[in-house]
Protein backbone atom coordinates (compact mmCIF):
# COMPACT_ATOMS: atom_id res chain seq x y z
CA UNK A 1 0.00 0.00 0.00
CA UNK A 2 2.78 2.16 -0.04
CA UNK A 3 3.33 2.97 -3.69
CA UNK A 4 -0.06 4.98 -4.85
CA UNK A 5 0.62 8.73 -5.52
CA UNK A 6 4.23 7.54 -6.86
CA UNK A 7 3.95 10.92 -9.38
CA UNK A 8 2.58 13.58 -7.15
CA UNK A 9 5.70 12.45 -4.28
CA UNK A 10 8.83 12.66 -6.49
CA UNK A 11 7.72 15.72 -8.91
CA UNK A 12 6.30 18.52 -6.39
CA UNK A 13 9.39 19.40 -5.00
CA UNK A 14 11.03 19.87 -8.28
CA UNK A 15 7.82 21.63 -9.55
CA UNK A 16 8.22 24.15 -6.81
CA UNK A 17 12.02 25.40 -7.40
CA UNK A 18 11.08 25.56 -11.31
CA UNK A 19 7.50 26.89 -11.25
CA UNK A 20 8.32 30.77 -10.91
CA UNK A 21 11.60 30.44 -13.66
CA UNK A 22 8.92 28.54 -15.80
CA UNK A 23 6.15 31.50 -15.60
CA UNK A 24 8.91 33.70 -16.94
CA UNK A 25 9.21 31.97 -19.82
CA UNK A 26 6.18 32.71 -22.30
CA UNK A 27 6.68 36.18 -20.76
CA UNK A 28 10.29 35.85 -22.35
CA UNK A 29 9.23 34.78 -25.45
CA UNK A 30 6.51 37.55 -25.77
CA UNK A 31 8.95 40.45 -25.13
CA UNK A 32 11.63 38.47 -27.54
CA UNK A 33 8.52 38.85 -30.15
CA UNK A 34 7.05 42.51 -29.65
CA UNK A 35 10.80 43.98 -29.79
CA UNK A 36 12.43 41.83 -33.08
CA UNK A 37 8.71 43.26 -34.35
CA UNK A 38 9.66 46.43 -33.23
CA UNK A 39 13.15 46.34 -35.09
CA UNK A 40 11.70 44.87 -37.69
CA UNK A 41 9.15 47.98 -38.30
CA UNK A 42 11.88 50.19 -37.47
CA UNK A 43 14.10 48.69 -40.48
CA UNK A 44 11.18 48.25 -43.17
CA UNK A 45 9.56 51.36 -42.47
CA UNK A 46 6.07 51.75 -41.19
CA UNK A 47 4.61 51.28 -44.84
CA UNK A 48 5.92 47.80 -45.47
CA UNK A 49 4.94 46.69 -41.67
CA UNK A 50 3.35 48.78 -38.14
CA UNK A 51 5.31 48.39 -34.92
CA UNK A 52 3.52 47.29 -31.95
CA UNK A 53 2.73 51.07 -31.02
CA UNK A 54 1.13 51.83 -34.12
CA UNK A 55 -0.66 48.75 -33.98
CA UNK A 56 -1.71 49.15 -30.41
CA UNK A 57 -3.28 52.44 -31.45
CA UNK A 58 -5.13 51.04 -34.36
CA UNK A 59 -6.98 48.41 -31.04
CA UNK A 60 -7.69 51.38 -29.24
CA UNK A 61 -9.38 53.19 -31.85
CA UNK A 62 -11.26 50.07 -32.94
CA UNK A 63 -12.48 49.63 -29.33
CA UNK A 64 -13.68 53.59 -29.59
CA UNK A 65 -15.63 53.11 -32.59
CA UNK A 66 -17.37 50.11 -31.21
CA UNK A 67 -15.95 47.68 -33.74
CA UNK A 68 -14.01 45.62 -31.97
CA UNK A 69 -16.46 44.39 -29.50
CA UNK A 70 -18.75 44.17 -32.15
CA UNK A 71 -16.62 41.86 -34.84
CA UNK A 72 -15.33 39.95 -32.24
CA UNK A 73 -18.68 38.87 -31.21
CA UNK A 74 -19.78 38.28 -35.12
CA UNK A 75 -16.84 36.00 -35.01
CA UNK A 76 -17.33 34.01 -31.76
CA UNK A 77 -21.14 33.70 -32.69
CA UNK A 78 -20.46 31.87 -35.98
CA UNK A 79 -17.86 29.75 -34.33
CA UNK A 80 -20.01 28.92 -31.68
CA UNK A 81 -22.71 27.68 -33.31
CA UNK A 82 -20.60 25.96 -36.51
CA UNK A 83 -18.72 24.42 -33.81
CA UNK A 84 -21.56 23.16 -31.69
CA UNK A 85 -23.80 21.88 -34.12
CA UNK A 86 -19.92 20.13 -35.46
CA UNK A 87 -19.70 18.08 -32.22
CA UNK A 88 -23.40 17.66 -32.16
CA UNK A 89 -23.19 15.86 -35.40
CA UNK A 90 -19.26 14.61 -35.05
CA UNK A 91 -19.29 12.60 -31.76
CA UNK A 92 -22.53 10.83 -32.02
CA UNK A 93 -21.76 10.18 -35.48
CA UNK A 94 -17.98 8.93 -34.91
CA UNK A 95 -19.10 6.97 -31.44
CA UNK A 96 -21.44 4.93 -34.24
CA UNK A 97 -19.14 4.66 -36.97
CA UNK A 98 -16.40 3.48 -34.32
CA UNK A 99 -19.05 1.11 -32.58
CA UNK A 100 -20.36 -0.54 -36.27
CA UNK A 101 -17.90 -1.85 -38.36
CA UNK A 102 -20.23 -2.40 -40.88
CA UNK A 103 -21.40 1.29 -41.05
CA UNK A 104 -17.68 2.75 -40.67
CA UNK A 105 -16.95 0.11 -43.81
CA UNK A 106 -19.53 1.90 -45.81
CA UNK A 107 -19.01 5.70 -45.03
CA UNK A 108 -14.69 5.47 -44.57
CA UNK A 109 -14.62 6.22 -48.22
CA UNK A 110 -16.99 8.96 -48.01
CA UNK A 111 -15.31 10.84 -45.06
CA UNK A 112 -11.78 9.57 -46.64
CA UNK A 113 -12.79 11.85 -49.81
CA UNK A 114 -14.27 15.01 -47.87
CA UNK A 115 -11.01 15.43 -45.65
CA UNK A 116 -8.44 16.75 -48.03
CA UNK A 117 -10.66 19.37 -49.77
CA UNK A 118 -10.02 22.01 -47.88
CA UNK A 119 -13.47 23.97 -46.24
CA UNK A 120 -12.46 27.09 -48.05
CA UNK A 121 -13.24 25.36 -51.11
CA UNK A 122 -16.57 25.19 -49.68
CA UNK A 123 -17.20 28.87 -49.91
CA UNK A 124 -18.70 29.24 -53.32
CA UNK A 125 -21.40 27.02 -52.66
CA UNK A 126 -22.07 28.08 -48.96
CA UNK A 127 -22.51 31.19 -50.57
CA UNK A 128 -24.88 29.73 -53.38
CA UNK A 129 -27.14 27.67 -50.72
CA UNK A 130 -26.48 30.24 -47.48
CA UNK A 131 -26.31 33.23 -49.21
CA UNK A 132 -23.94 36.33 -47.87
CA UNK A 133 -24.42 35.93 -44.25
CA UNK A 134 -23.78 34.12 -41.23
CA UNK A 135 -25.33 30.89 -42.08
CA UNK A 136 -22.40 30.61 -44.70
CA UNK A 137 -19.85 31.16 -42.25
CA UNK A 138 -21.39 28.81 -39.65
CA UNK A 139 -21.74 26.16 -42.56
CA UNK A 140 -18.64 26.70 -43.99
CA UNK A 141 -17.09 26.01 -39.66
CA UNK A 142 -19.12 23.22 -39.51
CA UNK A 143 -18.08 21.29 -42.66
CA UNK A 144 -14.22 22.09 -41.14
CA UNK A 145 -14.67 21.00 -37.70
CA UNK A 146 -16.71 18.38 -37.91
CA UNK A 147 -14.66 16.11 -40.04
CA UNK A 148 -11.80 16.12 -38.26
CA UNK A 149 -13.63 15.76 -34.89
CA UNK A 150 -15.79 12.44 -36.51
CA UNK A 151 -12.38 11.11 -37.73
CA UNK A 152 -10.90 11.85 -34.20
CA UNK A 153 -14.02 10.08 -32.60
CA UNK A 154 -14.06 6.99 -34.74
CA UNK A 155 -10.18 6.55 -33.75
CA UNK A 156 -10.69 6.80 -29.71
CA UNK A 157 -13.49 4.22 -30.11
CA UNK A 158 -11.42 2.00 -31.61
CA UNK A 159 -8.43 2.53 -29.19
CA UNK A 160 -11.31 1.64 -26.01
CA UNK A 161 -9.10 -1.87 -24.42
CA UNK A 162 -11.67 -4.60 -25.40
CA UNK A 163 -11.43 -5.70 -21.75
CA UNK A 164 -13.76 -2.89 -20.53
CA UNK A 165 -15.97 -3.55 -23.52
CA UNK A 166 -16.20 -7.04 -21.83
CA UNK A 167 -16.27 -5.91 -18.29
CA UNK A 168 -19.62 -4.03 -19.28
CA UNK A 169 -21.68 -6.55 -21.04
CA UNK A 170 -20.72 -8.64 -18.11
CA UNK A 171 -22.36 -6.40 -15.68
CA UNK A 172 -25.20 -6.42 -17.63
CA UNK A 173 -25.26 -3.22 -19.68
CA UNK A 174 -27.04 -2.74 -23.00
CA UNK A 175 -25.95 -1.82 -26.36
CA UNK A 176 -26.96 2.34 -25.06
CA UNK A 177 -25.93 1.80 -21.79
CA UNK A 178 -22.24 0.13 -23.09
CA UNK A 179 -21.78 3.96 -24.73
CA UNK A 180 -22.86 6.43 -22.00
CA UNK A 181 -21.19 4.17 -19.85
CA UNK A 182 -18.32 3.09 -20.84
CA UNK A 183 -17.63 3.41 -24.51
CA UNK A 184 -18.06 7.57 -24.11
CA UNK A 185 -16.39 8.08 -20.90
CA UNK A 186 -13.52 5.59 -22.20
CA UNK A 187 -13.02 8.01 -25.29
CA UNK A 188 -13.03 10.90 -23.54
CA UNK A 189 -9.45 11.94 -23.11
CA UNK A 190 -8.85 11.31 -26.72
CA UNK A 191 -12.42 13.02 -27.52
CA UNK A 192 -11.22 16.40 -25.60
CA UNK A 193 -7.90 16.21 -27.48
CA UNK A 194 -10.01 16.63 -31.15
CA UNK A 195 -12.85 18.94 -29.26
CA UNK A 196 -9.51 20.88 -28.68
CA UNK A 197 -7.88 20.36 -32.30
CA UNK A 198 -11.20 21.12 -33.85
CA UNK A 199 -12.04 24.13 -32.04
CA UNK A 200 -8.67 25.56 -32.93
CA UNK A 201 -9.28 24.92 -36.80
CA UNK A 202 -12.76 26.28 -36.66
CA UNK A 203 -10.91 29.71 -35.24
CA UNK A 204 -8.95 29.66 -38.65
CA UNK A 205 -11.59 29.48 -40.96
CA UNK A 206 -13.63 31.38 -39.62
CA UNK A 207 -11.55 34.21 -40.34
CA UNK A 208 -10.69 32.67 -43.92
CA UNK A 209 -14.68 32.32 -44.39
CA UNK A 210 -15.72 35.81 -43.05
CA UNK A 211 -12.92 37.60 -45.57
CA UNK A 212 -15.61 36.57 -48.16
CA UNK A 213 -18.98 35.33 -47.38
CA UNK A 214 -19.93 38.28 -44.28
CA UNK A 215 -19.47 41.49 -44.23
CA UNK A 216 -18.73 41.86 -40.07
CA UNK A 217 -16.13 40.14 -37.67
CA UNK A 218 -12.19 39.98 -37.16
CA UNK A 219 -11.61 38.53 -40.92
CA UNK A 220 -13.57 41.08 -42.36
CA UNK A 221 -12.24 43.69 -40.80
CA UNK A 222 -8.62 42.36 -41.86
CA UNK A 223 -9.89 42.28 -45.98
CA UNK A 224 -11.56 45.60 -45.35
CA UNK A 225 -9.16 47.28 -43.58
CA UNK A 226 -6.79 46.57 -46.79
CA UNK A 227 -9.08 47.20 -48.96
CA UNK A 228 -10.77 50.40 -48.13
CA UNK A 229 -7.61 52.61 -47.79
CA UNK A 230 -4.35 50.61 -47.20
CA UNK A 231 -4.31 50.93 -43.26
CA UNK A 232 -2.74 48.04 -42.17
CA UNK A 233 -2.26 48.61 -39.09
CA UNK A 234 -5.60 47.50 -38.72
CA UNK A 235 -5.34 44.54 -40.57
CA UNK A 236 -2.47 43.46 -38.05
CA UNK A 237 -4.31 44.77 -35.26
CA UNK A 238 -6.92 42.38 -36.63
CA UNK A 239 -4.27 39.35 -36.34
CA UNK A 240 -3.66 40.31 -33.03
CA UNK A 241 -6.78 40.17 -31.70
CA UNK A 242 -7.52 37.14 -33.27
CA UNK A 243 -4.19 35.38 -32.17
CA UNK A 244 -5.26 36.56 -28.35
CA UNK A 245 -8.87 35.19 -28.67
CA UNK A 246 -7.67 31.82 -29.89
CA UNK A 247 -4.92 31.59 -27.27
CA UNK A 248 -7.95 32.19 -24.88
CA UNK A 249 -9.98 29.40 -26.00
CA UNK A 250 -7.38 26.63 -26.39
CA UNK A 251 -6.69 27.94 -22.37
CA UNK A 252 -10.33 27.27 -22.15
CA UNK A 253 -10.43 23.86 -23.38
CA UNK A 254 -7.08 22.63 -22.22
CA UNK A 255 -8.86 22.98 -18.32
CA UNK A 256 -10.79 20.39 -19.22
CA UNK A 257 -8.03 17.82 -19.61
CA UNK A 258 -7.30 18.73 -15.92
CA UNK A 259 -10.40 17.51 -14.47
CA UNK A 260 -10.21 14.68 -12.14
CA UNK A 261 -11.96 12.45 -14.10
CA UNK A 262 -10.24 12.84 -17.26
CA UNK A 263 -6.82 13.06 -15.76
CA UNK A 264 -6.01 9.36 -16.40
CA UNK A 265 -6.08 9.89 -20.15
CA UNK A 266 -3.61 12.76 -19.81
CA UNK A 267 -0.30 12.95 -17.48
CA UNK A 268 -1.03 11.19 -14.41
CA UNK A 269 -1.57 8.39 -15.97
CA UNK A 270 1.96 8.07 -17.75
CA UNK A 271 3.46 9.79 -14.21
CA UNK A 272 2.20 7.10 -12.11
CA UNK A 273 3.13 4.41 -14.13
CA UNK B 1 -0.71 -40.16 -20.92
CA UNK B 2 -4.29 -40.52 -18.98
CA UNK B 3 -6.50 -39.14 -20.32
CA UNK B 4 -9.81 -38.67 -18.31
CA UNK B 5 -12.98 -37.90 -19.77
CA UNK B 6 -14.86 -36.60 -17.17
CA UNK B 7 -13.96 -33.94 -14.76
CA UNK B 8 -16.61 -35.13 -11.81
CA UNK B 9 -12.55 -37.04 -9.81
CA UNK B 10 -13.60 -35.23 -6.79
CA UNK B 11 -14.49 -36.68 -3.50
CA UNK B 12 -17.22 -35.07 -1.78
CA UNK B 13 -20.91 -34.47 -3.74
CA UNK B 14 -22.16 -30.99 -3.56
CA UNK B 15 -24.77 -29.83 -6.80
CA UNK B 16 -23.08 -28.89 -9.95
CA UNK B 17 -22.60 -25.85 -10.81
CA UNK B 18 -21.33 -25.07 -14.11
CA UNK B 19 -20.82 -28.01 -16.89
CA UNK B 20 -19.03 -28.09 -19.68
CA UNK B 21 -19.81 -30.60 -22.48
CA UNK B 22 -17.89 -31.21 -25.33
CA UNK B 23 -16.72 -27.47 -25.89
CA UNK B 24 -14.39 -27.40 -29.04
CA UNK B 25 -12.87 -24.08 -30.59
CA UNK B 26 -11.37 -23.52 -33.89
CA UNK B 27 -10.41 -20.46 -34.71
CA UNK B 28 -10.44 -19.27 -38.65
CA UNK B 29 -7.13 -17.59 -38.98
CA UNK B 30 -5.18 -15.61 -42.05
CA UNK B 31 -3.16 -19.27 -41.51
CA UNK B 32 -6.35 -21.51 -41.89
CA UNK B 33 -8.11 -23.23 -39.06
CA UNK B 34 -6.39 -22.97 -35.72
CA UNK B 35 -7.83 -25.90 -33.81
CA UNK B 36 -8.06 -24.32 -29.50
CA UNK B 37 -9.54 -26.44 -27.86
CA UNK B 38 -10.56 -30.32 -28.25
CA UNK B 39 -13.96 -31.61 -26.68
CA UNK B 40 -13.29 -30.35 -23.34
CA UNK B 41 -15.84 -31.98 -20.46
CA UNK B 42 -16.06 -31.03 -17.16
CA UNK B 43 -18.09 -30.31 -14.06
CA UNK B 44 -17.77 -27.77 -11.38
CA UNK B 45 -19.89 -27.91 -8.00
CA UNK B 46 -21.40 -24.65 -6.07
CA UNK B 47 -18.90 -23.35 -3.68
CA UNK B 48 -16.44 -25.23 -5.77
CA UNK B 49 -12.04 -23.40 -6.12
CA UNK B 50 -10.82 -25.46 -9.41
CA UNK B 51 -7.68 -24.25 -11.38
CA UNK B 52 -7.30 -25.08 -14.98
CA UNK B 53 -3.95 -25.01 -15.57
CA UNK B 54 -1.89 -25.27 -18.98
CA UNK B 55 1.45 -24.01 -20.90
CA UNK B 56 0.98 -20.15 -22.06
CA UNK B 57 -0.91 -20.17 -25.54
CA UNK B 58 -2.69 -23.25 -24.89
CA UNK B 59 -5.94 -22.30 -24.89
CA UNK B 60 -6.79 -21.77 -21.23
CA UNK B 61 -7.70 -17.96 -21.44
CA UNK B 62 -10.65 -18.79 -24.62
CA UNK B 63 -12.51 -21.96 -22.75
CA UNK B 64 -12.87 -19.07 -19.81
CA UNK B 65 -14.07 -16.86 -22.07
CA UNK B 66 -16.54 -19.40 -23.77
CA UNK B 67 -17.84 -19.87 -20.06
CA UNK B 68 -18.34 -16.31 -19.34
CA UNK B 69 -19.80 -16.23 -22.49
CA UNK B 70 -18.09 -13.52 -24.13
CA UNK B 71 -17.24 -15.86 -27.64
CA UNK B 72 -19.00 -19.14 -28.49
CA UNK B 73 -17.81 -22.24 -28.80
CA UNK B 74 -17.39 -24.21 -31.63
CA UNK B 75 -19.52 -26.66 -30.83
CA UNK B 76 -20.73 -28.18 -27.14
CA UNK B 77 -22.20 -26.32 -24.99
CA UNK B 78 -21.71 -24.65 -21.56
CA UNK B 79 -24.29 -25.01 -18.74
CA UNK B 80 -24.70 -23.30 -15.21
CA UNK B 81 -27.55 -24.40 -13.50
CA UNK B 82 -28.79 -26.42 -16.01
CA UNK B 83 -29.09 -23.28 -17.98
CA UNK B 84 -27.44 -23.09 -21.52
CA UNK B 85 -24.90 -19.82 -21.68
CA UNK B 86 -26.11 -18.05 -24.26
CA UNK B 87 -23.71 -14.49 -23.03
CA UNK B 88 -22.58 -12.76 -20.14
CA UNK B 89 -24.22 -12.44 -17.06
CA UNK B 90 -23.98 -10.21 -14.06
CA UNK B 91 -24.66 -13.58 -12.02
CA UNK B 92 -20.96 -14.26 -13.30
CA UNK B 93 -18.68 -11.62 -13.42
CA UNK B 94 -14.95 -12.28 -14.92
CA UNK B 95 -12.15 -10.82 -13.23
CA UNK B 96 -9.43 -9.61 -15.85
CA UNK B 97 -5.76 -8.72 -14.97
CA UNK B 98 -6.18 -5.49 -13.01
CA UNK B 99 -6.86 -4.06 -16.60
CA UNK B 100 -10.28 -4.42 -16.18
CA UNK B 101 -11.22 -1.74 -13.61
CA UNK B 102 -12.37 1.37 -15.29
CA UNK B 103 -9.63 4.46 -15.17
CA UNK B 104 -12.68 6.97 -15.56
CA UNK B 105 -14.14 5.83 -11.90
CA UNK B 106 -12.66 6.35 -8.41
CA UNK B 107 -11.90 3.08 -6.40
CA UNK B 108 -16.35 4.10 -4.70
CA UNK B 109 -17.01 4.62 -9.03
CA UNK B 110 -15.95 1.09 -9.89
CA UNK B 111 -16.96 -1.18 -7.25
CA UNK B 112 -20.37 0.67 -7.46
CA UNK B 113 -20.35 -0.20 -10.97
CA UNK B 114 -22.88 -2.85 -11.11
CA UNK B 115 -25.12 -1.30 -8.47
CA UNK B 116 -26.89 1.04 -11.01
CA UNK B 117 -30.18 -0.94 -9.73
CA UNK B 118 -30.27 -0.73 -6.17
CA UNK B 119 -31.72 2.05 -3.46
CA UNK B 120 -28.82 4.86 -3.05
CA UNK B 121 -28.71 3.54 0.78
CA UNK B 122 -28.60 -0.13 -0.13
CA UNK B 123 -25.50 0.95 -3.00
CA UNK B 124 -23.94 2.53 -0.09
CA UNK B 125 -23.47 -0.11 2.29
CA UNK B 126 -22.65 -2.69 -0.79
CA UNK B 127 -20.04 -0.35 -2.15
CA UNK B 128 -18.70 0.15 1.94
CA UNK B 129 -18.66 -3.45 2.66
CA UNK B 130 -16.49 -4.22 -0.51
CA UNK B 131 -14.24 -0.97 0.30
CA UNK B 132 -13.67 -3.00 3.51
CA UNK B 133 -13.47 -6.58 2.56
CA UNK B 134 -10.56 -5.68 0.13
CA UNK B 135 -8.53 -3.13 2.24
CA UNK B 136 -9.19 -0.13 0.04
CA UNK B 137 -10.36 1.91 2.92
CA UNK B 138 -9.64 5.88 3.19
CA UNK B 139 -9.12 5.17 -0.60
CA UNK B 140 -13.08 5.53 -2.18
CA UNK B 141 -11.95 8.86 -3.64
CA UNK B 142 -8.83 7.58 -5.36
CA UNK B 143 -8.67 7.04 -9.45
CA UNK B 144 -6.83 3.73 -10.49
CA UNK B 145 -3.89 5.49 -12.04
CA UNK B 146 -3.12 6.13 -8.43
CA UNK B 147 -3.02 2.84 -7.01
CA UNK B 148 -0.31 0.07 -7.39
CA UNK B 149 -1.01 -3.09 -9.09
CA UNK B 150 -1.92 -4.63 -6.56
CA UNK B 151 -4.81 -2.81 -4.94
CA UNK B 152 -6.23 -2.05 -8.28
CA UNK B 153 -6.35 -5.99 -8.80
CA UNK B 154 -8.16 -5.88 -5.33
CA UNK B 155 -10.59 -3.23 -6.88
CA UNK B 156 -11.45 -5.06 -9.70
CA UNK B 157 -12.17 -8.11 -7.45
CA UNK B 158 -14.08 -5.96 -4.81
CA UNK B 159 -16.26 -4.84 -8.19
CA UNK B 160 -17.18 -8.14 -9.22
CA UNK B 161 -18.07 -9.25 -5.74
CA UNK B 162 -20.00 -6.54 -5.03
CA UNK B 163 -22.81 -7.53 -7.46
CA UNK B 164 -23.32 -10.56 -5.80
CA UNK B 165 -22.41 -13.02 -8.25
CA UNK B 166 -22.58 -16.63 -8.20
CA UNK B 167 -19.61 -17.52 -10.01
CA UNK B 168 -16.07 -15.68 -10.41
CA UNK B 169 -14.18 -15.95 -13.21
CA UNK B 170 -10.06 -15.21 -12.74
CA UNK B 171 -8.24 -14.87 -15.96
CA UNK B 172 -4.55 -15.21 -14.49
CA UNK B 173 -5.51 -12.35 -11.99
CA UNK B 174 -2.20 -11.94 -10.42
CA UNK B 175 0.01 -12.61 -13.45
CA UNK B 176 1.33 -8.91 -13.59
CA UNK B 177 1.95 -8.48 -10.17
CA UNK B 178 5.43 -9.03 -8.71
CA UNK B 179 5.91 -12.45 -6.47
CA UNK B 180 5.57 -11.24 -3.70
CA UNK B 181 2.37 -9.33 -3.84
CA UNK B 182 0.79 -12.09 -5.55
CA UNK B 183 1.02 -14.10 -2.72
CA UNK B 184 -0.39 -11.68 -0.41
CA UNK B 185 -3.17 -11.44 -2.88
CA UNK B 186 -3.58 -15.33 -3.11
CA UNK B 187 -4.07 -15.54 0.68
CA UNK B 188 -6.56 -12.51 0.50
CA UNK B 189 -8.64 -14.60 -2.13
CA UNK B 190 -8.47 -17.41 -0.41
CA UNK B 191 -10.01 -15.52 2.76
CA UNK B 192 -12.95 -13.89 0.50
CA UNK B 193 -13.34 -16.92 -1.13
CA UNK B 194 -13.98 -18.75 2.72
CA UNK B 195 -16.56 -15.92 3.26
CA UNK B 196 -18.50 -15.71 0.20
CA UNK B 197 -18.17 -19.07 -0.73
CA UNK B 198 -18.70 -18.35 -4.44
CA UNK B 199 -17.88 -20.97 -7.46
CA UNK B 200 -14.52 -19.54 -8.95
CA UNK B 201 -13.39 -20.61 -12.03
CA UNK B 202 -9.10 -19.83 -11.52
CA UNK B 203 -7.05 -19.74 -14.72
CA UNK B 204 -3.41 -19.83 -14.51
CA UNK B 205 -0.14 -21.09 -15.43
CA UNK B 206 1.76 -20.96 -12.58
CA UNK B 207 1.65 -25.08 -11.14
CA UNK B 208 2.80 -23.53 -7.83
CA UNK B 209 -0.12 -21.05 -7.88
CA UNK B 210 -2.71 -23.62 -8.70
CA UNK B 211 -1.65 -26.21 -6.23
CA UNK B 212 -1.98 -24.05 -3.00
CA UNK B 213 -5.72 -22.23 -4.06
CA UNK B 214 -7.61 -25.05 -5.81
CA UNK B 215 -9.84 -27.27 -4.84
CA UNK B 216 -9.17 -29.44 -8.33
CA UNK B 217 -6.57 -28.38 -10.92
CA UNK B 218 -7.66 -29.41 -14.16
CA UNK B 219 -4.39 -29.64 -16.62
CA UNK B 220 -4.58 -28.93 -20.12
CA UNK B 221 -2.36 -29.77 -22.80
CA UNK B 222 -0.81 -27.53 -25.48
CA UNK B 223 -2.90 -26.35 -28.38
CA UNK B 224 -5.39 -27.59 -29.11
CA UNK B 225 -6.05 -27.93 -25.28
CA UNK B 226 -7.64 -31.00 -23.72
CA UNK B 227 -7.76 -32.28 -19.89
CA UNK B 228 -4.76 -34.45 -19.41
CA UNK B 229 -5.31 -34.57 -15.49
CA UNK B 230 -7.88 -33.31 -13.19
CA UNK B 231 -6.05 -33.31 -9.55
CA UNK B 232 -7.79 -33.24 -6.56
CA UNK B 233 -6.30 -31.29 -3.71
CA UNK B 234 -6.93 -33.16 -0.56
CA UNK B 235 -4.75 -30.35 1.91
CA UNK B 236 -6.83 -28.08 3.81
CA UNK B 237 -6.66 -24.62 4.24
CA UNK B 238 -4.32 -22.77 5.35
CA UNK B 239 -1.68 -25.44 3.33
CA UNK B 240 1.72 -25.90 4.71
CA UNK B 241 3.65 -25.30 1.30
CA UNK B 242 6.53 -27.52 2.48
CA UNK B 243 4.33 -30.72 3.59
CA UNK B 244 5.27 -33.67 2.04
CA UNK B 245 1.00 -33.74 0.57
CA UNK B 246 1.57 -30.79 -0.90
CA UNK B 247 5.11 -30.97 -2.47
CA UNK B 248 4.19 -34.56 -3.75
CA UNK B 249 0.81 -32.89 -5.82
CA UNK B 250 3.10 -29.56 -7.00
CA UNK B 251 5.97 -32.55 -8.41
CA UNK B 252 2.95 -35.05 -10.07
CA UNK B 253 1.76 -31.98 -12.04
CA UNK B 254 4.94 -31.07 -12.41
CA UNK B 255 5.48 -34.57 -14.38
CA UNK B 256 2.10 -34.65 -15.92
CA UNK B 257 3.27 -31.14 -17.64
CA UNK B 258 6.30 -32.96 -18.96
CA UNK B 259 8.34 -30.24 -17.26
CA UNK B 260 11.43 -30.78 -14.88
CA UNK B 261 11.70 -28.81 -12.00
CA UNK B 262 15.18 -28.63 -11.41
CA UNK B 263 17.41 -25.38 -12.12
Amino acid sequence: MKAFRRGGVTESPRRSVIAPLRRMLPLTGVSALLLGWSLAAHLAGAHTLPGPGKVARAIVELTERGLLLRFAVASLFRVTWGYLLAVAVAVPLGLCLGLLQRAERTLNPLLQILRPISPLAWIPLAILWFGVGDLSAIFIIFIASALPLTVTTINAVHLVPRVHLDAGRNFGLGPLALVRRVVYPAVLPQLIGGLRLALGIAWLVVVAAEMIAVNSGLGFLIIDARNAGDRYDLVVAGMVLIGLIGLVLDAGMRRLERLPSLRWGFGAARAAR
Amino acid sequence: MNRTARGDGGGGGGEVKLALRGVSMVFQGDAGRVPTLDAIDLEVRRGELVCILGPSGCGKSTLLNIVAGFIAPTSGEVRIDGEPVRGPDPRRIFVFQERGVFPWLTVEGNIGFGLGGLPGAERRARIDRYVELVGLRDFEHTYPHELSGGMKQRLEVARALAVEPDVLYLDEPFGALDSITRLTMRVELLRIWEAERKTILFVTHDIEESVQLADRVVVLSARPARITRIVEIDIPHPRDLSSPRYLELRDGIFEEIGVAHRI
